[in-house]
This record gives structure tokens, sequence and C-alpha cells, in this order.
């Protein structure tokens, strides 16, 4: 066992030996010292098991593995720590939710419901999203796509490279900035009022660069020889694309597409300037302010009363079933596509 | 041609988000009396329009800087747990995890942050001024609650996923033959890390952090829930107060008149450019440093 070459390792039943002895020095500490709270309780006990631990590691094994044990510690930290707030998040948001959830809720409007009567629904914020991420998707799809084709199988040069460029600039356009600008253009110098459609043409220019971006990386890897092969039997080129190489990478464009869905569903900012919210149903997204799902939360979260707040969980829950479904089929059709190829 | 058509109508947009929102910020920043640069109020709608972005360019750049100061080092962490310390059983569905934490709305972690973690920030922001108080930073009168930190706190719980997501990507891509290198010559696990993950992943965390500031600077609605807006320049992040450009846009809308609209849309291009400006910059470090280390 004692060998000159490998210094002593700490055996397993040594940690565990650390850690219940961490966990009784601590609640002697808790019941001693006006120290207080299970958080506070949990938080010194894992910080004095690192301190132990790395201790004891240096004594025994060495400074290179008592280094490494105390990264590993910061390393399951770290994640805990990432991972905590945002199960926290999700969790407050399903508790709350639940209690407001019902049938009346989502089958109501909140025309004539104030702040603080139990009453009251999202029947027309729901529509109003639907409407606005419909459209958007309308136009978005089409046209980030005929922008990916191009960039893959037509551009040659600077045009190309200017465009990529630019698909990228838009990726890290704020959202906020998108709203601005159709506020500017479509209502102010168009004089146009506030509209559902007004709210998908700035959810337009925030799908575009995902849609392109997505689409773009599916055709780049459709193998050259099944378009050689193609123009070999005297296909022209855009019979090629059409029928050979955007099948060929359908279901890849599919999952950017539901991603892209998925992620302007829950955008708040450029909607507020754009679509501005509205308590009763209005099924015309071309005319007249509309309600949709986030800024319904928005606008009830920010309420005094507790009965405004609840409902705005109970919003954010649906919201958030409605973003994370999206993205799990986006991602089933992914893993069924890769398997096939 | 029509490809063609679509790759130019996207050039197109991009110049009309420039030239209209100049175009509508004009007659506000004309009409303004004092520097738009340097006044710390927002008054545009009074009959001598007076308004200026220093107290929000503070704000934008403070709240991103101090989310990515708490966020990076744990996403980075994050990252080296999914890609090489987790066991295989784990590390797949915490990627998952994570993944689709980043397709939260946003308005949901505003929410959390207004209703869980300002009334409950009194402890950590407490802990920091009794043993840090020292630092000007953590500085307070005793009254905490929609401070700076507070927002802080939100947007680095927001920016996470993100950071965390890319610089996985980039960490699984280490070539197999740089870690059995490491393992090779008898480094531990951490001393293979540092030697073949992280020298390979740096442009992977940099592009990361990038990303995670432009979302940070340019989030609306999470900081506008969080935050009371005031238009002074602080560095008592404990304090309630401060405000950001985006935050400003969303609360002050509702209320603007004419002006005050140009206002807001001329605090909304000075956003476009920051964002601009880090975007640039991001790129021209990633291409300086080379992808990838050796």
């Amino acid at each position: 066992m004692s060998s000159d070459l490998v210094r002593a390792r700490l055996p397993r039943w040594s940690l565990g030996a650390i850690a219940a002895g961490v966990v009784a020095v601590t609640a002697v500490l808790f019941v001693a010292t006006p120290l207080a709270g299970r958080v506070g309780f949990l938080l010194t006990a894992a910080g004095l098991y690192v301190l132990v631990q790395t201790a004891v590691s240096l004594v025994v094994e060495g400074r290179r593995a008592a280094r490494n044990r105390l990264v590993t510690s910061a390393v399951v930290a770290c994640t805990c720590a990432a991972v905590l707030p945002l199960v926290a998040v999700l969790g407050f948001t399903v508790v709350k939710g639940m209690a407001v959830l019902n049938g009346s809720f989502l089958t109501h409007t909140m025309r004539g419901v104030a702040e603080q009567d139990a009453a009251g629904g999202i029947y027309h914020a729901m529509i109003g999203t639907l409407e606005q991420v419909g459209l958007a998707t309308v136009m978005a799809v089409p046209f980030g796509l005929l922008v990916a084709i191009y960039l893959v199988e037509y551009s040659a040069g600077r045009l190309g490279r200017v465009v990529s460029f630019f698909v990228d600039v838009m990726t890290g356009l704020p959202s906020i900035v998108a709203g601005l600008f159709i506020f500017a253009l479509w209502i102010l110098a168009l004089g146009r009022g506030f509209s559902g459609f007004a709210g998908s043409l700035a959810l337009v220019i925030l799908m575009l660069p995902t849609v392109v971006r997505s689409a773009e990386e599916m055709l780049k890897i459709v193998p050259d020889s099944l378009r050689e092969g193609s123009y070999a039997l005297g296909v022209p080129k855009w019979v090629t694309v059409l029928r050979i190489v955007l099948p060929t990478a359908l279901a890849g464009i599919v999952t950017g597409v539901m991603l892209a869905i998925a992620r302007v569903t829950g955008e708040t900012a450029p909607l507020l300037l754009t679509v501005f919210g509205n308590p009763a149903l209005n099924f015309n997204p071309f005319s007249g302010a509309q309600a949709s799902l986030p800024l319904f939360v928005f606008s009830e979260a920010g309420l005094p009363d507790e009965t405004a707040v609840n409902r705005a969980w109970a919003a954010a829950l649906v919201l958030i079933l409605i973003v994370l479904t999206l993205n799990i089929i986006a991602r089933v059709i992914a893993r069924v596509a890769s398997v096939r190829s | 041609m029509l490809a063609g058509g679509s790759g130019a109508l996207l050039l197109i947009i991009m110049a009309a988000i420039a030239v209209f929102l100049v175009i509508q910020a004009v007659p506000a920043l004309k009409a303004d009396t004092t520097n738009f640069f340097f006044t710390l109020k927002w008054a545009p709608d009074s009959p001598q329009p007076s308004f200026g972005i220093a107290a929000l360019v503070f704000g934008s750049v403070l709240t991103s800087l101090l989310a990515l100061l708490m966020s990076v080092p744990v996403a980075v962490g994050v990252a080296l747990a999914t890609s090489h310390y987790a066991p295989r059983w784990l590390a797949g569905p915490l990627a998952g995890v994570v993944d689709l934490l980043a397709a939260v709305p946003s308005v949901v972690f505003g929410q959390w942050g207004l209703i869980y973690l300002v009334p409950n920030i009194d402890t950590p922001s407490r802990f920091l001024h009794d043993y840090l108080g020292f630092i000007p930073l953590f500085a307070s009168n005793g009254t905490y609650g929609k401070s700076i930190f507070a927002a802080s706190v939100v947007l680095a719980v927001m920016v996470i996923p993100i950071v965390a997501a890319i610089s996985r990507e980039v960490f699984v891509q280490t070539p197999r033959d740089h870690i059995e290198a490491a393992w090779a010559i008898g480094a531990t696990k951490w001393e293979m890390v540092r030697m073949a993950i992280l020298p390979y992943g740096r442009s992977g965390v940099v592009s990361g952090t990038v990303l995670g500031f432009g979302r940070a600077i340019g989030e609306t609605i999470a900081v506008a829930l969080v935050l009371s807006s005031n238009y002074v320049i602080s560095f008592r992040i404990l304090d309630p107060g401060g405000n950001t450009i985006a935050a400003n846009i969303a609360n002050r809308y509702g209320d603007a008149g004419e002006m005050g609209r140009g206002a807001l849309i001329a605090s909304g291009l000075v956003l476009f450019v920051i964002t601009l400006i880090v975007n640039f910059g991001a790129r021209a470090i990633v291409r300086r440093s080379g992808r990838g280390g050796a």
C-alpha cells in the first residue's frame, strides 16, 4: 500500500467523517451562539466542510491535491449558486401561480375588473400574444430563410460579408431599441396608432438574426455531393435549393424557428412601446391597442395590491409553460432529426 | 434574386433603425436647454426642457458590470461542472436545465426580483454593510431594498445561463490530445483544467461575457421592476435608487409628451451606440487572442 512513488490519499470514509464532524460542530455553534436560520446553518456547514477538507488534505496529501480539492469544491458551489436561484424563480412562480390558475382565469378578460377584485383573467392577453407572435413568425421566417439561403448558396464577396456582419450586429440589438425603432417609424413617422401588428414588426427584428443564423448553420452542413448530384442531372440552381437543400435541412431549420418563437414570446419591452396593453379583448391585431401575456405580467406585478400580483404570477406561469414547451419541442425535433441523419 | 433582395432588405432595416431614431431624437435634443451628456435630470416635458443621460449611462454600465462580476465566475464554474466535472448521468440533464433557464422570459425574473428578492435583500445588504462598510461601495444609511445591488443580482441570475452555455460549448471542444497530455505528466484535475481547458476556452468565455453584457445592459423590464428610479450618480450600491437607460424608457414612456418621447428615443440611440461599441470591441478582442490556445 505505501509506496515511495505515491503519496498518501484521503480514504473515502474520512470525507464522510469530516462531514459528520462539521455538521456536529455547526449544530453546537448554532445552539451556543446567537447564530440562527436554516440558510445560515447550511452555508456555515458547507463553508466549514470545504475549509476542513482542504486543511486535512494539505497535511495528508500535499499542496497540489489540496488545491485540486478546493477547486472541485468551488465548482460544486458555483453549480449550486447558479441552479438554486434559477430553480427558486421557477418554483416560486409555479407555487404562486397554481393558486390562482383555473379555467375561469384562462377564459376571462380584465375588462371592468378592478385591481383588488379576484375575478378577471388572461384570455385577452393570450389572444394578443398568439396573434402578435403568429404574425411575426409569418413575416420573419420566410425573410430569414431567404437571407440564410442567400448567405449560403448565392453570396460571393463583399455584400455577403456585410450582410453576415449585420446579422451579428442585429443579434446584439437590445429589444427595447427594436421597440423604439418601430415606435419612431410606425407610430410617430407614419402616424399609425398602437396595434398588435406594430408589435409583430418589432418582434420580426428580434426573430430575424436567430432564424438566419440557425438556418445558415443547417444549410451549411448539407453535403455538397447532394447539390452536385442535382446539378449533374441538369436541375437549375433554384430548384436544387428548393427541392434538395431545403428538405434536407428542414428539421434543423424548424428547431431554430421554434427557438426564435420561444424567445420573442417572452419579450416585454418592445411590446410596451408598440402594442401598449389593453384590459379588454381586441381580436383585430391591425387596429387599436392589444394585450399580451408579458405585458400583463409587467403591469399587474407593478401594482401594490396582492390580488393583482397573484394574477401576475399565474400569467407568468402560463407564459413559462408556453415558452418551455416550445423549447422542449424544438429539442425533440432536433434530436429525432439528428438520429435519422 | 429574391434571396439577394432579402439580404439587401436586412441592411436597409439596420440603416433605417439608425436613421429613424436620429430623426425622432433631433427635435428633442435641439430643445434641450442643458447639456444632454452631463445633466443629472430628466424633465423633457417642462417649458424649459432639461434632460441628460449621465446618470442613466452610469447606472446601466454599473449594474451590468456588477452583474458580470457576480455571474461570470459562477458561470465558468457551471460550464466546467457540466463539461468536465459532473458524472455523465448528471452532466447532460444539468446542461439541459441551464439551457432551458436561458429561455425563461425576463419579466418573470423581474417579478421574482420585485416580490421576493427586494424584501429579502436586507440580510445580505446589512452583512455587506456591517463587514465591508469601510469600502465606499458598501456605505449605506441603513435603508436597503430597490437598489443597484438588487438589480445587479437579478441581472446576474439572468446572465449566468448565457455565459455558462457559451463557455461550455467551447470547453467540450478542447482537443483530447491537450487533456491527455496534461494527464500524462501527472497533473491533478485542476492542473489539467488550468493547462488544457481554460487556455483553449478563453475566447468562448470572453464572447459569452460580452453577450451577457449586451443582454444585461439592454435588459429593460426586469430592471424597471426592481429599481426605484432617480437621476443621481452614486456608487453606494446598497442604497435605494439608480436608474438605467432601458428601465428609464419603460418607466417614463407612459407619461411622456411629445418632447419626452423624443428624449427617450435619444437615450435609446445612446444605448444602441453603446451595444455597437461593445460588440465591435469584443470582436476585436476575440480576433486578436485567436481562437483556442496553443
